[in-house]
């Protein structure tokens, strides 16, 4: 049964109905590689696919190559080897139609900072081919979405970093690109801004759009992400459901509060268990064993607790270990 | 090619033009003003002053024989400074990025900056002439030849701009081309004499200089004299614009000091 893709072009959706075929990949990376001049080898052969209408997180420390990676996609760095194509539009070949899928929210701010921020908006839209009166509508609808319609007659060099931030997608919007590629988007940006930031992302993502972000906050990626790729020294070491992944985990930390101060610990049957101070314990639960039982045993030995947190964020733990362990 | 990528990409010129035209007319003390102060300068300085002593040249008052140069003097340096400082500002403010990830392909980027750069040098070159009329009368001889003369060495000049922009790092890098190479070009591109008064030897490697044969062209448009044929001034010109069009092409799709 012929089924229906959407192709990506400046200003509008056209449906064509085509036989099927291999599932087209929103995003697709072979074998990418990357060497500056300076002979820094900054991407050493990565793969990557991301299904339409996914939402993505590229985790990575400082330097690890997400910035070059995406710089590739959105061709603002030239690549040295492998093969990228956006929803089928090779960028050898096909350049101008992978750009006109692609929205990009820049890690660095790069928009003229003596321009009007609704300028900004709606000069984009122009150079995606769109007429001024649509590129105007879609400026307002983008502003209103972020919060900034108010600010459109300011000089966006005016704007606090976060607005900045969401100029920046706003103006990534408003060709209504199919893949939103956004380089750490949040940061910077305070607490109630990023949460806000994160119902719009997930809310466009709803509507269809397939997002990829690139971010050092984990508890972001677990958050919002279905799938995380862990980039390090230029390789992906690990990539999959961030469920799965952090299945990976064979135990976790648990910091317990005591209602009481505990003068002396005595060990428990099999739970590493070690006290950081009188009313502080810290327990490590292997995925055979389970909450339950330890605080049965707790109770036996007359101790109350409080409150419980994990030691860390969960991904964080495996995103150290694995990038530690590759050492 | 899809249908309507044509519209999407004229679209996009459009864009561009409407920016670079808006920041010509926006920042008009520091674009429009100093050539009109330069060139009053000029006109009361060499034209009245010392011209009064010159008498005739090719047949008109010294006046009249150096306003054509004046002006052509003033769109080269107009067209050219619009687009190296605006692209390389574009660059340096990375904004210049904003266009390289659109799907507006490199000949549009190249066309929009050089029409700014073109209606930077006209503008410029019309207040200029109405300064000139303020000294001596002009009559325009041939207007198609003025104009179209004037049109394509301001497109020259303009290409010449974006490639120095291109290549430029630093805010130095922008004011070198200009000072070292443009300036002493046009002084002695014919603008304030004739090759004929040089010695016979100055005369060849006068005719070694492209910008004297603009600026003859101009001269014979607007006063029906020159010191060149205006079919090779063309096919200078000409050659010009599709020697730097074409580089500047080059340029941008290997992305040279836009990409890394
Ligand atoms: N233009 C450049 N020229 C030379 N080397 C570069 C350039 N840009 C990046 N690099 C190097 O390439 C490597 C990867 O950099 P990249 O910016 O892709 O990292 P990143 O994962 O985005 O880091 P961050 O989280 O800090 O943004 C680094 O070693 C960096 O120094
Ligand atoms: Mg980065």
């Amino acid at each position: 049964m012929p089924h229906s893709v959407t192709a990506c072009y400046a200003w509008r959706s056209v449906k064509v109905a085509i036989f099927p075929q291999p599932a087209m990949q929103a995003l697709s990376l072979h074998a990418l590689t990357k060497t500056y001049k300076n002979g820094v080898q900054a991407l050493k052969g990565i793969s990557l696919e991301v299904q339409p209408g996914e939402f993505i997180a590229l985790l990575g420390p400082n330097g690890a190559g997400k910035t070059t990676a995406i710089g590739i996609v959105t061709s603002l760095v030239n690549k040295t080897g492998g093969q990228v194509t956006v929803f089928g539009h090779d960028i050898d070949t096909d350049i101008e139609a992978a750009k006109s899928c692609i929205g990009l929210v820049p890690q660095e701010i790069n928009f003229n900072q003596f321009e009007q921020v609704g300028d900004i908006v709606v000069n984009q839209g122009g150079f995606y081919g769109l007429p001024r009166r649509l590129a105007r509508e879609r400026a307002e609808k983008y502003l209103r979405q972020l919060s900034l319609w108010d600010k459109r007659h300011d000089m966006s060099r005016m704007l606090s970093g976060g607005m900045k931030r969401r100029l920046m997608i706003a103006r990534a919007l408003v060709h209504e690109p199919q893949l939103l590629i956004l380089d750490e988007p949040t940061a910077g940006v305070d607490i109630e801004v990023r949460r806000s930031m994160w119902d719009f992302l997930k809310k466009i993502n709803r509507e269809g759009i397939t997002i990829i972000l690139t971010t050092h906050y984990l508890e972001e990626a677990e958050n919002l992400c279905q799938r995380v790729a862990i980039i390090d020294h230029g390789e992906i070491i690990v990539q999959g459901r961030t469920r799965d992944l952090l299945e990976k985990l064979h135990s976790e930390v648990f910091i317990l509060n005591l209602r009481e101060p505990l003068r002396e610990l005595r060990p428990l049957d099999g739970y590493a268990i070690t006290q950081v101070d009188d009313t502080t314990l810290e327990v490590e639960v292997n995925k055979s064993q389970n909450v339950n039982t330890l605080f049965d045993m707790l109770s036996k030995n007359n101790i109350q607790v409080l409150s419980m947190r994990n030691k860390v964020n969960r991904l964080e733990e495996l995103f150290v270990r694995l990038v530690k362990g590759k050492g | 090619m899809r249908p309507g990528r044509l519209r999407e990409n004229y679209i996009g010129f459009q864009t561009i033009v409407i920016k670079e035209v808006g920041r010509v007319l926006r920042i008009w003390i520091q674009t429009l003003v100093p050539p009109a102060i330069t060139m009053t300068l000029y006109f009361i300085i060499f034209g009245s002053l010392i011209g009064s002593r010159v008498g005739q040249l090719g047949g008109f008052s010294y006046m009249a024989y150096i306003a054509p140069g004046l002006i052509m003097m003033s769109v080269i340096t107009s067209s050219y400074t619009n687009v190296v400082s605006s692209f390389f500002g574009a660059k340096f403010g990375r904004h210049i990025e904003e266009l390289l990830v659109s799907p507006l392909p490199n000949y549009m980027i190249v066309l929009g900056y050089v029409a700014g750069g073109v209606v930077r040098g006209l503008l410029v070159g019309i207040l200029v002439t109405v300064i000139a009329l303020f000294f001596t009368r002009l009559h325009m001889v041939h207007p198609f030849v003025t104009l179209s003369v004037v049109i394509l060495t301001a497109v020259v000049f303009s290409l010449g701009g974006l490639i120095n922009a291109v290549f430029a790092k630093k805010f130095d890098d922008v004011t070198i081309i200009p000072t070292f190479v443009l300036t002493p070009l046009t002084y002695l591109g014919g603008v304030f004499y004739s090759i004929n008064m040089l010695p016979v030897v100055w005369q060849h490697i006068a005719r070694a200089n492209p910008i004297l044969y603009m600026v003859n062209a101009f001269r014979y448009g607007i006063l029906g004299v020159s010191d060149i044929g205006i079919g090779t001034a063309y096919v200078i010109i000409l050659f010009f614009i599709i020697g730097l069009f074409s580089f500047s092409l080059y340029l941008l799709h290997n992305g040279v000091g836009l990409r890394s």
